[in-house]
Formats: structure tokens, sequence, C-alpha cells
């Protein structure tokens, strides 16, 4: 039994490893700035549990919250100013009717 | 050219990242400072080791780090607002109503934070967080709680983190050396010195969020 948790619990580590590395190419190739924000801040919460499997919860929670949240809604902030005037009358066509 | 620059720097971080690596499968078992913390706890007026090292024993750092929010807020604040990003549709039934209900929460959850750091993981920085998240959905549904607050008095609060911090740290000096907190003292002056650090860090992460400087005359007629 302890094994077994030993085990899965190695699983998920790598899983984690292999998901954060992924995320962190993907957040810096991906072209679209909002795709690119979005792979951050998933970085971000699947960095604090990786803070949380090295005992280390103090730091888990401000990953996830200054991280990924706040970091992440400042980088949407700065995504929707760049992408400038004729986005945004765009959404808000949709959106009147 | 972009492309060599790309394999250079990709060689240059498997190199760096391999040193590291390197470096640190090469340290020898150590317990680090933990013995030294341990020893030193019941002087340190909380149970949280972390807090303890945070706010007590490496108190200058974070002194330094709620310090360097304040520049950055400040440097924020001298920059000129890039135009408007605010999306043109007003926010809905659904944001508004959740914003209603999570605010209060985050309010709660943040003083709880703030009071567990004493003896588990939380503290200013975390509850601050949570203070900039309310604030965030606040300036989502463009309600401004602090409209009506004179800009003078929200400097002086994002500034009450450093102030009460550099006070506290002045006052050690009488009978001690900078930062030194007398034992007895040390856990309500580690409280008030989060207390009013959560607030600051609150404030400056919300309004490096929203990215304008407190006014008078431009909030005005905009509070719902």
């Amino acid at each position: 039994m302890d094994a077994i948790a030993q085990l899965s619990l190695a699983a998920i580590d790598v899983v984690l490893a292999l998901a954060l590395v992924g995320l962190a190419a993907g957040a810096l190739s991906v072209r679209s700035l909002f795709t690119g924000v979005v792979l951050f801040v998933g970085l971000g919460l699947l960095l604090a549990l990786a803070w949380v499997r090295l005992d280390a919860p103090d730091l888990a929670l401000a990953e996830a919250g200054i991280g990924a949240g706040l970091a992440g809604a400042l980088l949407l902030a700065a995504a929707r100013r760049l992408a400038g005037p004729v986005h945004r009358e765009r959404i808000g066509d949709d959106e009147e009717a | 050219m972009p492309l060599l620059v790309r394999f250079l720097a990709a060689t240059l971080s498997l190199a760096v990242g391999g040193l590291v690596a390197w470096a640190v499968l090469g340290l020898p078992e150590s317990a680090g400072l933990r013995e030294a913390v341990t020893a030193q706890m019941d002087r340190s007026g909380v149970s949280h080791p972390v807090t303890a090292v945070l706010l007590n024993f490496r108190g200058y750092d974070t002194l330094l780090e709620v310090a360097v929010l304040l520049l950055a807020l400040i440097a924020a604040w001298s920059l000129r607002l890039a135009p408007p990003g605010r999306s043109p549709e007003r926010p809905g039934l659904v944001l508004r109503e959740l914003v209603r209900l999570l605010v209060p929460v985050l309010i709660v959850l943040a003083g709880y934070l703030l009071w567990l750091g004493a003896h588990a993981p939380g503290g200013a920085f975390q509850a601050g967080a949570l203070l900039a998240g309310a604030g965030v959905l606040l300036a989502l549904v463009e309600v401004r709680p602090l409209g009506a607050t004179p800009p003078f008095a929200l400097r002086l609060l994002a500034a009450a983190g450093v102030l009460v911090f550099l006070a506290v740290a002045l006052l050690a000096m009488w009978g001690g050396r900078l930062l030194e907190y007398p034992p007895e003292w040390a856990g309500l002056l580690i409280l008030a010195i989060e207390s009013a650090a959560t607030v600051s860090i609150g404030l400056a992460l919300a309004y490096l969020f929203r990215g304008d400087e407190p006014t008078t005359h431009r909030e005005g007629g905009e509070r719902t």
C-alpha cells in the first residue's frame, strides 16, 4: 500500500515537472498574447502545486495569489491595452446586440 | 540571425541550467540554518518558522521587499496612463453578482491569512494578494469603494507598510539594534507590521492593475 502511494506521488511529480516545462515553452512560443497569458497563469498554478510537493506551502500560497492571480490579471490588462481599440470595438458590437 | 540568437540562447540556458543542477547535486548534506532558527524560535514572537525568519530574523529583507513594491507603485503612478483598455461592454449581471458575493469573502479570508501567519503558512503578502484580488474584481465592475477617500489618505495607506515597518525598526534601536525587537513585544510588533503591510500590499497591487493615480476630480461621478 505504501509503495503504491510512493509510486503514485512520484508519477505526479514527473507529470508536474513535464507539464511545467511544457507550459513554459508554450507560453513563450505561442503567437497570441492572450493564449500566452493563459498558459502563464496555468504555469503559475501548477508551480504552486510544485511548491506544495516541495513542502513549501508559504511559497505555494504566494505563487498562486501573486504569481498566477495578480500577475496574470496585470498581464491580461496589458495585453488588452496592447490589442488596441479595433479589437475592443468588435467585442462591443457583438455584446451590444 | 534570429535563428542564431535562438540557438545561442538555448545553448546558454542549457549550460546555466546544467551548471546549477550540478552545483545543487554537489551540495553536502546539511540542514542549513534550520537548527539555528529552531533554537531561537521562542524568542521570535511567533510559532511559524517561516514568519519568524521573514519578519524577525531576516526582517531587513522583508522591509526592503515592501519598499520595492512601494517604489514600483510610485514608478507606475509617475508614468502617463496608457489609452484606456477598458472594454466598452457594461459588466454583466453574473459578474456583478459574483463580485458582490466574493469581495466580502476575500476580505475576511485576507484577515484570516494575516492572523494565521503567526503560526501557520500565511502572512502579509498572501493576505495582501487576496485584498488586491478583491480590488481587481471591483475595478472590473467599475465600483470604486475608495472613490470618496482623499488621495492623500490613499497614498499614506499605500506607504503605511513601509512607514510602520521602519518605525518599528527604528524604535527597536532604543535599547537594542535596528530591527531587533524585544522578545516580549515581538509578537505584537510583527502583527502590527503585517497588518500595515497587508493593507499597503493590497492597495499597491490593486492600483498596479488599475494603472491610474488616486485623484479627486477624475473619480467623481463614476461610482455605482
